[in-house]
């Protein structure tokens, strides 16, 4: 289906999302949509699947204008997306996701019908899913192939997928880029919302660049790479050179740690890791990287083993012992579990600030928070609520929150939704802290980044954990292999039953 | 003959928990739907003194139940309003009408006080009732505690076998994802709020026109239900089988309490009336308590054998609640 918007304007407050955009996509191709954070590539997507009406602006489906409401609409007019984090219902079943919403007559469940489509359409797109499985239990990659089943049996004709190769494999993400190929060829169009060039550049067959709610520019392939980075940022990016600040002191000691949870068992790790070094975690999501985080943490108590931070035992311990030992913990859901929403910046500066007693000191944490925003690059005031700002700047935010010195930093997805600017501008803070003596584990997704940032990788495949290696001679093919589950005969691992 | 009492007596609860099933089988619909509904405990009151005050004075019994669902109805109406429309704290407003309706059900009732009234009759069920023991302790009853069977039955069969039913799931736990399906959250939050509220606004004239007959106003032994109804709407995990469990064990406990009570002269009869309510607060625990940080801790340092057995039996009395329960929902 052909789909066309024209002069697309959208407000928020006193932002202006969308900006008199017109883009017109023709049908069967897959069309890229580029920018920076915060760029308006959400917004009119959202306004396209019904979740945002704009302020002024036309939609065209087939050269017919249409008058989109809600999602209700779009779904009938054939447009369905797929969410950053996949709108789906975690507590229920693979084959009651895909069931539920879906326009059929009559009160009863035909679930035989709806198993028989399911399987049908996922043999023919090659996913391979339990139908009985709980949603919850899956990764993000098999989510999202749920998700694409379930719009595909719903008639969409045109398909919006929003940052999605966020949290999944480099295998999921190889399928996921077939599917979106086959299904352009069938004539659907997809629009693929991204700010990974390098993925754009692969799978689109055009690109449109947005920056501050202005559509600047659109490409055909061959892609001129500087060129769509100068289109996003208005200037050249580059990464800071590798930089290794690893010394012989241990700030933790794993020993024999044996962990558990509902799903997997990670039996006898060992590690040490030293002062001013960067680890690694690789994975599919729910290898267990997430486990061994916090049981580095203390937020998970280990079934075996023993713990040591610096000279301490803490094996048992609660988050508490840990924090006053110098570790700190950075979880991936910003807002929801490092953030307070509600509260400014200068109050959560205030929340943590050395000087205590009983009544708040308004005038000095305003004097703080402005440092700590000069100092870390923050896009926002003292008395800006968190949760209006941005990804990136949440992120800085819970950095300058940290304390001063620290010995362990346990990161979880540092830069995950961020754009290539932000998360240069991050690393560059957290390789400050390691000069200064902090070690760093972190887990990560994105392959480069991890072979890119650490001196040493751990890899976890089911609940198994490979031994260090060293990230400076492994390659991102390797990497995908291990995290697949190739190439673990070499560190005589035996596979667990 | 002491067996026959005892079977009677067993059979009684059966009856008596009639009010509590539809109580709880309402509550479980509207929470289901993710809006949490306090004012059980005054509604039950109220609907159980209009149902009689109606039905005395008109002498139907039909109209009396009719007039409890459109109060129950109305009151759970307005909890929806205030929430889904005006933003107004769930919490806050059904606590407001849970003692007002309360105050309500007793001054208007004195007129009725003690007053003798119509009694809904006994039905045994033709053929079924003959059934050896079954016959006694299912058949036997009347018509509200045979429908009370079959409001279990549909509940149950509503939320986990029906199209309609797996929306109703959809919305109580991530509504932005029931709305990104084309469906109308808040619509359907106000529908099953109203059909919930019918459901609670039966248990009252349940009472005064069965269970415990007439209307005796603050003595009627009513008061204090409609908590426990929503305690066991905890209990049952929203979902409408084990919630008739839960329901069954507390009045088989309260019948425990009856008998004993002869047998053990040394206790104070009082210790046996209140027992059920501390025992249903551990039931209570059992069932959450999985969830919470310490229990994990101090598992992780049992051997083997015992944390595996406990954490499945953990797991398997573990209920999660709807996750976006008593969370307005609103489209951006």
């Amino acid at each position: 289906m052909k789909v066309e918007l024209r002069h697309i304007h959208k407000h928020f407050g006193p932002v202006h999302a969308n900006n008199d955009i017109t883009l017109s996509i023709p049908a069967g191709t897959i069309q890229g949509l580029l920018g920076e954070n915060g760029a308006g590539k959400s917004t009119l997507m959202k306004i396209l699947s019904g979740f945002l009406r704009a302020d002024s602006g036309e939609i065209l489906l087939d050269d017919r204008r249409v008058i989109i409401r809600s999602p209700a609409d779009a779904i009938r007019h054939g447009i369905g997306m797929l969410h950053q984090d996949p709108l789906d219902f975690p507590p229920l079943r693979v084959i009651d996701n895909f069931l539920l919403g879906q326009q059929a007559k009559g009160i009863f469940l035909q679930r035989n019908q709806a198993l028989e489509a399911f399987q049908r359409l996922a043999q023919q797109y090659d996913f391979s899913l339990d139908p009985f499985a709980y949603v919850e239990n899956l990764t993000v990659g098999e989510r999202q192939q749920l998700e694409i089943l379930r719009l595909l049996w719903s008639g969409v004709r045109v398909l919006i997928l929003d940052e999605p190769t966020t949290g999944i494999s480099a295998a999921q993400k190889q399928k996921l880029f077939a599917t979106l190929r086959r299904l352009a060829e069938e004539g659907r169009t997809v629009i693929f919302v991204s700010h990974k060039l390098e993925e754009v550049e692969e799978l689109c067959h055009r690109v449109a660049v947005l920056r501050a709610g202005r559509l600047v520019g659109e490409m055909h392939p061959p892609y001129d790479t500087r060129k769509l980075v100068e289109m996003m940022f208005g200037r050249e990016i580059q990464a800071a050179p590798r930089a290794s600040f690893a010394a012989s002191i241990p700030v933790l000691r794993l020993q024999q740690m044996t962990l558990e949870d509902v799903r997997l068992r990670m039996t006898a790790v060992d590690l040490d890791v030293h002062a001013g070094e960067t680890i690694g975690l690789a994975g599919m999501e729910g290898s267990g990287q997430d486990l061994f985080l916090r049981a580095c943490a203390g937020l998970v108590r280990p079934v075996a083993g023993r713990v040591l931070v610096g000279e301490q035992d803490l094996t048992g311990k609660a988050y508490h012992a840990y924090k006053r030992a110098g570790v700190e913990f950075l979880p991936a859901a910003r807002l929801e579990e490092g953030l307070v929403p509600g509260l400014t910046l200068s109050e959560h500066f205030l929340l943590v600030s050395e000087r205590q007693g009983f009544f708040l000191q308004r005038a000095y944490a305003q004097r703080l928070a402005e440092e700590q925003i000069a100092l870390y690059n923050i896009k926002g005031r003292p008395h800006s609520p968190v949760e209006s700002l941005s990804g990136g700047n949440q992120q800085r935010a819970l950095l300058a929150l940290l304390r001063q010195p620290l010995s362990l930093l346990l990161l979880e997805h540092p830069t995950r939704g961020l754009d290539v600017e932000s998360s240069i501008y991050i690393w560059s803070l957290l390789k400050e802290r390691c000069r200064q003596g902090t070690a760093i584990l972190f887990i990560s997704s994105d392959l480069e980044e991890i072979l890119q940032y650490s001196d040493r990788v751990l890899v976890f495949f089911s609940g198994k954990v490979s031994p260090p290696l060293e990230a400076s001679a492994l390659s991102v093919e390797e990497l995908g292999g291990l995290i697949g589950g190739k190439g673990w005969e070499k560190f005589g691992v035996q596979r667990e039953s | 003959m002491e067996d026959l009492t005892l079977l009677l007596g067993f059979a009684g609860i059966f009856a008596f928990s009639a009010p509590l099933i539809f109580a709880v089988v309402g509550e479980t619909l509207i929470e289901r739907a993710g809006i949490v509904n306090l004012a059980v405990n005054g509604t039950i009151l109220l609907t159980a003194m209009a149902g009689f005050a109606v039905a005395a004075r008109t002498g139907s019994l039909v109209l009396g139940f009719l007039v409890g669902a459109l109060i129950g109805a109305a009151v759970a109406w307005l909890i929806a309003f205030s929430s889904i429309t005006l933003k107004q704290s769930q919490v806050a407003i059904g606590f407001v009408l849970t003692l007002l309706t309360r105050d309500l059900a007793y001054f208007l009732g004195n007129p009725y006080m003690g007053l003798a009234g119509p009694r809904l009759p006994s039905w045994h069920f033709p053929l079924l009732k003959d059934v050896p023991f079954l016959g006694i302790l299912f058949f036997q009853h009347d018509w509200m505690t045979y429908l009370s069977y079959l409001v279990i039955f549909l509940g149950w069969w509503w939320i986990f076998h029906t199209r309609p039913g797996l929306i109703l799931q959809g919305i109580g736990e991530r509504p932005a994802a029931a709305y990104a399906r084309g469906t109308d959250v808040n619509r359907l939050r106000y529908l099953y709020s109203v059909v919930g509220g019918a459901l609670i606004g039966l248990a009252g004239p349940i009472y005064s026109l069965s269970v415990k007959a007439g209307w005796k106003g603050t003595i009627s032994g009513l008061d204090g239900l409609g908590w426990i109804a929503l305690s066991i709407t905890i209990f049952g995990g929203w979902n409408p089988l084990r919630a008739a469990f839960g329901v069954y064990l507390f009045g088989f406990l309260q019948w425990l309490g009856l008998v004993l009570q002869p047998r053990l002269p040394g206790i104070p009869s009082q210790v046996l009336q209140v027992a059920p309510f501390p025992l249903m607060i551990l039931t209570l625990l059992l069932v959450n308590i999985g969830n919470a940080e310490w229990v994990e801790r101090t598992l992780a340092a049992l051997p083997d054998r015992w944390r595996h057995f406990l954490k499945r039996l953990l797991r398997a009395l573990r209920a999660n609640p709807p996750a976006s329960l008593g969370v307005p929902f609103e489209p951006e």
